[in-house]
C-alpha cells in the first residue's frame, strides 16, 4: 500500500557541517529591525511552555502579540504535570556528556526517525534553555555547593536532566508564565483567557488569522495577523485514557490541518510503562507514576496465570521478574516502548495483577532492604503519596501495581526547519509540531523542545516570514475568508446543539478510545487497524446522529467545548490508522506484529520508511494524500536498538 | 455507595444562584470526587438536564483548577489534598454532601462552581517575576545557590494557584497565595535586585482585591500543598523593609 | 482579555505620601496593631505591678502603699516639672495607643467584611486553625473597650463610684471592687483581655514579620504567659477585695 509516487517534501533544513548548521542559518535568516517589529502582529494559541515562551520572547522582541487560551490562567497548561526533569548538554558532572551525545542518544532513542539538522539544534539551545530557566528563578535541585544537581533519566547512560523536585514542568511554566505575564504589564503582549481557537484562517495559500469562541458569553469573533503560531499541546486523549490532562485535545493542529497544513507521523504514539492501572469504568483518566521509579523498582508477574495470592504471598522463585530475565543488560531500564510492550505482553496472557488483572507488579522490597526505607522516601516520597491516594495502599509495604498508559504523541502538524507548517505564515511548536523525537521520546525531552522553540528558535526563524510582509496590513476581519470562517464555526457550533440525540458526548470519547488502545495502541495489526477504521467511521456516524449537548451556545457549555473535541479526534483518529497501515515497519512507539524479530522486539525498514509520512487534507471522506519527507542520517549511524 | 449532594447551581455571572439536590447512585470507592461529579453528569445530561460546571484539567493535584468548598472544607477533608485527589473511600454511604464555590468578592460565580480566579494573574503580573530578557543570562552554574534556600524557594513555589486559601480565609484574604508567590522569588539571589519593588507591587495589587490577614492560619491547613503561614510573616517583613529599601531617588528634588 | 494597573513604587517622594502609603496599607495597619498592641502589654504589665500594692496594705503610718503608688505617679519628675504633667504625658501616649489600635481595628475589619461580600458558605465551615480567641478578637475588643470606659469613670474620674475619693485608689479599689457586679464586670473583662492577649500575643509576631520553625513555638508560649499572668494577677485583686481578703 506504500505509494511510491507521493511527492517529496522539503524540509529547507541547511547544509554543511552539522554543528554550523544552525550558526550559519541564524545568519543567513532576514532580520526584521527592532524599530519595524512593533509593525506586525503575532498571534499565539496556547500557553504551555512553547506558547508561553514564544509569546514572551515576542513581546521582549517588539512584536505585537496576541494570546490565546482557553484555560482561565496561562499556568494551567498541560506542561505544568511534567513531573521528572528537562535534558541539556551542560556536562557538569562531567560524566562525558556533550551536545553531540545528546543529539546521538535523540536520534537513537527516536528509533531513526527524525530529523538530524532539527535534532542537532535542540542538542546545542537546550543548555541556553537551563540558563534562562535559572536567571527567570526556577528552584532547580541543587547540591550543597549551590550548584545545580543532575539526575540520570530514561535510562540514558549520562546524568544530564535537571529537576524540580516532581515538579520540573510546573517550575518552567511558571518560569515562562511569568515572564509572559511580565510582557502583558508592560503592554507588549495582550492575553485573552477562556478562548478557544476554533479555526485557522487562510487567504491566498497563506494564514491570516483565527476564529475564536470565548467559552464564557460564547461570542465568536475572528482576528487576524500577519503570523499565527499553534502551541495547542499533543492529541493523546484520542485513546480516552491517558496521562493527559482532561481538556488535551486535537482541535486546533486539526483546524489547521483541515485548512492545508500537513499532519506528519499521527501514528507515532507513546506508551508510558508506569502508570497507575485504572480502578473502574467510571476512571476518567490515567495518573502518570515517574518513570525514575525504574531505577529502584523491580518489575514482576506471577508465574502462574491462576496465582491469585496476595503479592507478598508469592515466594520468589513463583515470580517472573520478566524484564530482567528477556533484558539482562538493562533490565528493569529498558526505554519506554520496550517495557510497556513487555508489560503488555503479561498482561494478554492473563497474568496481569490486580483486581481487574490489568497491572504488573512494581516491587521496592529488595530496594527498601537494600537502601532502607528512608532514603527510597526522600527518593520517591512525593510519588509513593500520590499512589496511595488514589489506589488506598500502601507501597512501602504492598508493590505498586503499574500499566502503561498513552503518554505523548511524537506525530504532529509537519514543520520545516523554520518551524513553519505547510501552511506560509503558520507555525507549530511543541508537542503540537510533529517534533525532533522521530519515532519515540526519551524522557525529559519534551520540555526541552517546547521551551527550545518558544524561547531560542522560532523568535529568530519567524523573520524570515514576516520580513515579506513589512508595511503590508493584516487582512481586515471583515474579509471573505474570515466571515466565510466564522459562520463555518456558528454553523459547526450550532450542529452539535441541534442534533438532540440521546448519548453524551463522553460516551463517544470513551467508545473510541476503546478502539484506539486495542487496535492502534501499543500492538499494531493490520487487521487490526483495518476493523479499527470501521469501527471508527461507525461511532462517527453515531456520534453525529445521537449526540446530546444540552444548554446554549451562548453561555459557558462544557459538554458544547468536549464535542468539537471529540468531533476533531474522530478525524484524527482515521488518519492514525491509515498513518499505521502505510508503515509497513515496526519503529519506537510504532509496533506492527507482522514485523518483528524473531524475539519480538520491533523491526524497522530503513530502505522503505526511513522518511517522514506527512499527510494532506483532501476533503471530507476522501483518503488523505501522503507526502514524503526523507530522512538521511550523515551523522547517526542506522543501527537496530538492543537492550539484551 | 449512594450519596445525596447539595450542590450550588447559577446559570451566569448575574443570574442569582440556588442550591439542588441531587442523588449519586452506586458510587465506587476507587472513583475521585471530580469522577463522582462526572457520574452525576452523565446522568443529568441523560435526563435533559444541563451538567453540573466545575473547573478541572489535570486531575493529579498541579494545574490548580479545581476547587470546591465539600462540606465546608476547601478541597474536602482530606488535608494536603486538592480536590481531584480526593477519593470517594473518604466518605461513606448515605451522606450527603454540600458543594459550593469559593466565596469572595473578588471571585465572581461564573458558572455553577466555576469562579474567576484572574486576581491572582493581575497580581503576578504586577511583579510576579524576574526581569530577564530571553537569551541575557548567564550560565545556570555561575549563580551559586544555597541549598536550603532554593528548598525554601520551592516549598513556596509549589502553590498551584488554587486560591483554597482565600476560600478558607475568613477575611478573604490571599496573603498565603501572594507570600508564596514572593518568597518563591524573593528567597533566590536571583529575585534580589527587584526584592523589595516586586513585594510592594505585588502586595498593594493585592490588597485592591482582598481582606487583610488575622493571622487565623486557616489558609495553610486548606492548601493543598500545605504552604506555611511563615512564608506570610516574610512577606510582612519585606514589606516593611521595602519601605526604606526602595530606591527613593535620592539627590533629586 | 486583560486590564492591567501599575502600583507606583517609585512615587512615594514625600515623607507624607511615603507613610501613608505604608500606614494606608492592609499590612502597614497590621504593623500598626502590633506596635500599639506591644504598647497597651507594656502598660498592663506596669499597670498590674502597681495594683498589685493594693496586697501591700498600709505602712506604719497608715498611708496605703497604693495611694503612694498613685501620688508618685502624680508627682513624677518632682519639683523640675509642674505636678502632673509627666502623667499627663504619659495618659496622651496611652490614649493616643489605644486611639490608633482601634482605629486599626476598625478599618480591618472594614476592609475585611467587603473583601468577604454577601457570598456564605451553606455548609458550616470546618474550621481547622483559628480558635475561640482568634476568632473574638473583634468583640473581644469591643468588651475591653467599654470596661476601658467604666473602668476610667469609676477608679480615674470617680464619676461611677459613689465613694470616690480623689487619690484615695484603696478606697475606690474597694469601694468599687466589693460591689458584686462591679466584681463581675471586671472579671468578665479580664476574660475577654486575656483571650484577646492570648491571640494577640502570638499573632503580634506574624505581623511584625518574625516566624522561624526554630522558635516558631516560643510565641505562643509568649502568648499564653503573658495572658496567664496579666489574667491571673488582676483576677487575684478583684477576687481578694470582692471577698474582703483585702479591705
Ligand atoms: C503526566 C506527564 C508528565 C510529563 N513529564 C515530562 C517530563 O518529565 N519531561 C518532559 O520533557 N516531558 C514530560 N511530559 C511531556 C510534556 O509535559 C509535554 O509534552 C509538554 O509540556 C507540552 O507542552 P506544550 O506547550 O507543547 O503544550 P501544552 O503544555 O499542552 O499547552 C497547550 C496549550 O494550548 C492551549 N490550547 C490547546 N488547544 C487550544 C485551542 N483550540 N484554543 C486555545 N488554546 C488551546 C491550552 O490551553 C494550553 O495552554 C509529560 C507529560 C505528561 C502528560
Ligand atoms: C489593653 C488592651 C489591648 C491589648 C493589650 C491589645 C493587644 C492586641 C494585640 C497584641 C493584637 C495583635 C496585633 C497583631 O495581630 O499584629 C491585637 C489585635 C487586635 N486588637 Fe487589640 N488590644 C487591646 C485592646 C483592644 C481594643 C480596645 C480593641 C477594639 C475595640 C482591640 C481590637 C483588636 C482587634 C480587632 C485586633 C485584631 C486585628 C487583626 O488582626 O485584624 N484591641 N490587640
Ligand atoms: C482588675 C484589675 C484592675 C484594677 C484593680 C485596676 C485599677 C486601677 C486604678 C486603681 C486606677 C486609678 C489609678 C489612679 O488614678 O492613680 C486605674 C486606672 C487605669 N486603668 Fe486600671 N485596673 C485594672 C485593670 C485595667 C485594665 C484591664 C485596663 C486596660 C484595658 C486598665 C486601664 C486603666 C487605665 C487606662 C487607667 C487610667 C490611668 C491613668 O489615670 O493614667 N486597667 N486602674
Ligand atoms: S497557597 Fe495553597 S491554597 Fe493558596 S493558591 Fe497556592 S496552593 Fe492554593
Ligand atoms: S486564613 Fe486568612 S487571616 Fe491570614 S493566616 Fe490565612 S490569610
Ligand atoms: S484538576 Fe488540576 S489540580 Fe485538580
Amino acid at each position: 500500500m506504500t505509494d511510491t509516487h507521493s511527492p517529496t517534501l522539503d524540509a529547507a533544513a541547511p547544509e554543511g557541517p552539522i554543528q554550523d548548521r544552525w550558526v550559519n542559518h541564524k545568519f543567513k535568516t532576514k532580520l526584521v529591525n527592532p524599530a519595524n517589529k512593533r509593525k506586525y502582529e503575532i498571534i499565539v494559541i496556547g500557553t504551555g511552555l512553547a506558547g508561553a515562551s514564544a509569546a514572551a520572547t515576542f513581546g521582549e522582541l517588539g512584536y505585537n502579540v496576541k494570546v490565546f487560551t482557553y484555560h482561565d490562567s496561562p499556568r494551567r497548561a498541560h506542561s505544568i504535570a511534567a513531573q521528572g526533569g528537562i535534558n541539556a548538554a551542560k556536562n557538569y558532572p562531567n560524566d562525558g556528556d556533550s551536545i553531540f551525545r545528546l543529539f546521538y542518544d535523540t536520534v537513537k532513542g527516536g528509533d531513526y526517525r527524525s530529523r538530524e539538522s532539527n535534532v542537532y539544534r535542540l542538542a546545542e539551545v537546550s543548555n541556553e534553555i537551563i540558563d534562562q530557566a535559572t536567571a527567570q528563578g526556577v528552584p532547580f535541585a541543587r547540591e550543597y555547593g549551590g550548584l545545580l544537581d543532575n539526575r540520570s533519566f530514561g535510562g540514558a547512560q549520562v546524568s544530564r536532566t535537571f529537576y524540580a523536585r516532581g515538579q520540573t514542568g510546573q517550575q518552567l511554566l511558571l518560569g515562562a508564565y511569568q515572564a509572559l505575564a511580565r510582557q502583558i504589564d508592560a503592554g507588549a503582549v495582550e492575553f485573552h483567557n477562556r478562548s478557544e481557537m476554533l479555526e485557522v484562517v487562510t487567504k491566498d495559500e497563506r494564514a491570516v488569522g483565527v476564529v475564536i469562541r470565548d467559552l464564557i458569553t460564547g461570542k465568536i469573533t475572528s482576528h487576524s495577523a500577519h503570523a499565527v503560531v499553534l502551541a495547542t499541546g499533543g492529541y493523546s486523549n484520542v485513546f480516552f485514557l491517558s496521562t493527559n490532562a482532561m481538556a488535551c485535545n486535537a482541535s486546533a493542529a486539526w483546524r489547521a490541518h483541515r485548512s492545508g497544513a500537513y499532519f506528519a507521523n499521527p501514528a507515532f504514539t507513546q506508551i508510558h510503562p508506569t502508570c497507575i492501572p485504572a480502578s473502574d469504568e467510571f476512571q476518567s483518566k490515567l495518573t502518570l507514576m515517574s518513570e525514575s521509579l525504574r531505577n529502584d523498582g523491580r518489575i514482576w508477574v506471577p508465574r502462574d496465570p491462576a496465582d491469585t495470592r496476595a503479592p507478598n504471598d508469592i515466594p520468589e522463585d513463583e515470580r517472573d521478574y520478566y524484564l530482567e530475565r528477556q533484558y539482562p543488560a538493562f533490565g528493569n531500564l529498558v526505554p519506554r516502548d520496550v517495557a510497556s510492550r513487555a508489560a503488555m505482553r503479561m498482561i494478554d496472557q492473563n497474568r496481569g495483577v490486580g483486581p481487574l488483572k490489568n497491572g504488573v507488579y512494581l516491587d521496592f522490597k529488595s530496594a527498601i532492604a537494600r537502601l532502607t526505607k528512608a532514603k527510597i522516601e526522600e527518593r520517591y516520597g512525593n510519588l509513593f503519596e500520590m499512589y496511595e491516594r488514589i489506589t488506598d495502599e500502601d507501597p512501602y509495604e504492598v508493590p505498586m501495581r503499574i500499566y502503561p498508559a498513552p503518554h505523548y504523541t511524537m506525530g504532529g502538524l509537519w514543520v520545516d526547519y523554520n518551524l513553519m507548517t505547510t501552511i506560509p505564515g503558520l507555525y507549530a511548536i511543541g508537542e503540537a509540531n510533529f517534533s525532533d523525537h522521530g519515532a519515540n521520546r526519551l524522557g525529559a525531552s519534551a520540555l526541552m523542545q517546547g521551551l527550545a522553540d518558544g524561547y531560542f528558535v522560532l523568535p529568530y526563524t519567524i523573520g524570515e516570514y514576516l520580513s515579506g510582509y513589512l508595511n503590508v496590513d493584516p487582512v481586515p476581519t471583515d474579509d471573505a475568508a474570515f466571515t466565510a470562517a466564522l459562520n463555518g464555526v456558528t454553523e459547526r457550533t450550532e450542529r452539535f446543539l441541534s442534533i438532540n440525540g440521546t448519548q453524551s458526548v463522553d460516551h463517544f470519547h470513551r467508545q473510541l478510545g476503546k478502539v484506539m488502545i486495542e487496535y492502534c495502541g501499543l500492538v499494531r495489526s493490520r487487521e487490526g487497524l483495518e476493523k479499527a477504521i470501521g469501527e471508527i467511521r461507525s461511532i462517527k456516524a453515531e456520534f453525529w446522529n445521537d449526540l446530546r449537548v444540552i444548554g446554549t451556545s451562548d453561555s459557558l457549555n462544557q459538554s458544547l467545548e468536549r464535542a468539537g473535541r471529540v468531533a476533531d479526534f474522530f478525524e484524527l483518529a482515521e488518519l492514525m490508522c491509515i498513518d499505521a497501515l502505510n508503515r509497513e515497519e515496526s519503529c519506537g512507539g510504532h509496533f506492527r506484529i507482522e514485523h518483528q524479530t524473531e524475539d519480538g522486539e520491533a523491526k524497522r525498514d530503513d530502505e522503505e520508511y526511513a522518511y517522514v509520512a506527512a499527510w494532506a487534507w483532501n476533503g471530507e471522506d476522501t483518503r488523505q494524500a501522503l507526502h514524503k519527507e526523507p530522512l538521511e542520517f550523515e551523522y547517526v549511524a542506522l543501527t537496530q536498538r538492543s537492550y539484551k | 455507595m449512594d450519596l445525596s449532594l447539595k450542590v450550588w447551581r447559577q446559570a451566569g455571572a448575574d443570574a442569582k444562584g440556588e442550591f439542588k439536590t441531587y442523588a449519586a447512585k452506586n458510587v465506587s470507592e476507587g472513583a475521585s470526587f471530580l469522577e463522582m461529579l462526572d457520574q452525576v453528569n452523565e446522568e443529568l445530561n441523560a435526563a435533559g438536564e444541563d451538567p453540573i460546571a466545575f473547573d478541572h484539567d489535570c486531575r493529579e493535584g498541579i494545574c490548580g483548577l479545581c476547587g470546591l468548598m465539600i462540606n465546608g472544607s476547601p478541597h474536602g477533608p482530606q488535608s494536603g489534598t486538592a480536590t481531584c485527589q480526593l477519593h470517594m473511600r473518604k466518605f461513606s454511604d448515605g451522606d450527603s454532601i454540600t458543594i459550593e464555590p469559593w466565596r469572595a468578592t473578588a471571585f465572581p460565580v461564573v458558572k455553577d462552581l466555576i469562579v474567576d480566579r484572574s486576581p491572582f494573574d493581575r497580581i503576578i503580573e504586577a511583579g510576579g517575576y524576574i526581569s530577564i530578557n530571553t537569551g541575557a543570562a548567564p550560565d545556570a552554574n555561575l549563580i551559586a545557590v544555597a541549598k536550603e534556600a532554593a528548598e525554601a524557594s520551592m516549598d513556596a513555589a509549589a502553590c498551584i494557584g488554587c486560591a483554597a486559601c482565600v476560600a478558607a480565609c475568613p477575611n478573604s484574604a490571599a496573603n498565603l497565595f501572594v507570600a508564596a508567590k514572593l518568597n518563591h522569588l524573593n528567597l533566590l539571589p536571583q529575585g534580589q535586585p527587584e526584592r523589595y519593588t516586586r513585594t510592594v507591587a505585588m502586595v498593594e495589587t493585592m490588597e485592591e482585591y482582598f481582606g487583610s490577614c488575622t493571622n487565623y492560619g486557616e489558609c495553610e491547613k486548606a492548601c493543598p500543598k500545605s504552604i506555611s503561614i511563615d512564608f506570610i510573616a516574610l512577606m510582612n517583613r519585606d514589606y516593611v523593609k521595602a519601605q526604606f529599601m526602595n530606591p527613593v531617588k535620592t539627590g533629586q528634588r | 482579555m486583560t486590564t492591567t494597573r501599575r502600583v507606583k513604587v517609585h512615587d512615594r517622594q514625600g515623607w507624607r505620601s511615603w507613610l501613608g502609603g505604608f500606614f494606608s496599607s492592609s499590612i502597614g495597619l497590621k504593623w500598626l496593631m502590633a506596635l500599639t498592641g506591644i504598647g497597651l502589654l507594656l502598660y498592663l504589665l506596669a499597670h498590674l505591678l502597681g495594683n498589685l500594692k493594693i496586697f501591700l496594705g498600709a505602712n506604719a503610718l497608715g498611708e496605703y502603699e497604693i495611694d503612694l503608688y498613685a501620688e508618685a505617679l502624680r508627682s513624677l519628675g518632682g519639683d523640675l516639672v509642674p505636678r502632673q504633667s509627666i502623667l499627663w504625658l504619659f495618659r496622651i501616649g496611652l490614649t493616643a495607643i489605644f486611639v490608633l489600635h482601634i482605629y486599626a481595628a476598625a478599618e480591618l475589619t472594614r476592609r475585611n467584611v467587603a473583601a468577604r461580600g454577601r457570598g456564605r458558605y451553606e455548609a458550616k465551615r470546618q474550621y481547622e486553625a483559628v480558635n475561640y480567641a482568634s476568632r473574638t478578637m473583634r468583640w473581644g475588643g469591643v468588651i475591653i473597650l467599654l470596661f476601658l470606659l467604666y473602668h476610667l469613670a469609676d477608679l480615674t474620674f470617680g464619676w461611677a463610684n459613689p465613694d470616690f475619693v480623689y487619690l484615695a485608689a484603696y478606697n475606690n479599689v474597694t469601694a468599687s471592687l466589693t460591689r458584686p457586679p462591679v466584681a463581675i464586670l471586671y472579671l468578665v473583662a479580664q476574660a475577654a483581655l486575656a483571650l484577646h492577649i492570648y491571640h494577640g500575643a502570638w499573632s503580634l509576631f506574624q505581623s511584625l514579620g518574625s516566624a522561624n520553625a526554630r522558635y516558631n513555638i516560643l510565641r505562643r508560649y509568649f502568648a499564653v504567659a503573658f495572658a496567664a499572668v496579666i489574667f491571673i494577677g488582676n483576677v487575684a485583686i478583684v477576687l481578694a477585695v470582692w471577698t474582703g481578703w483585702v479591705s
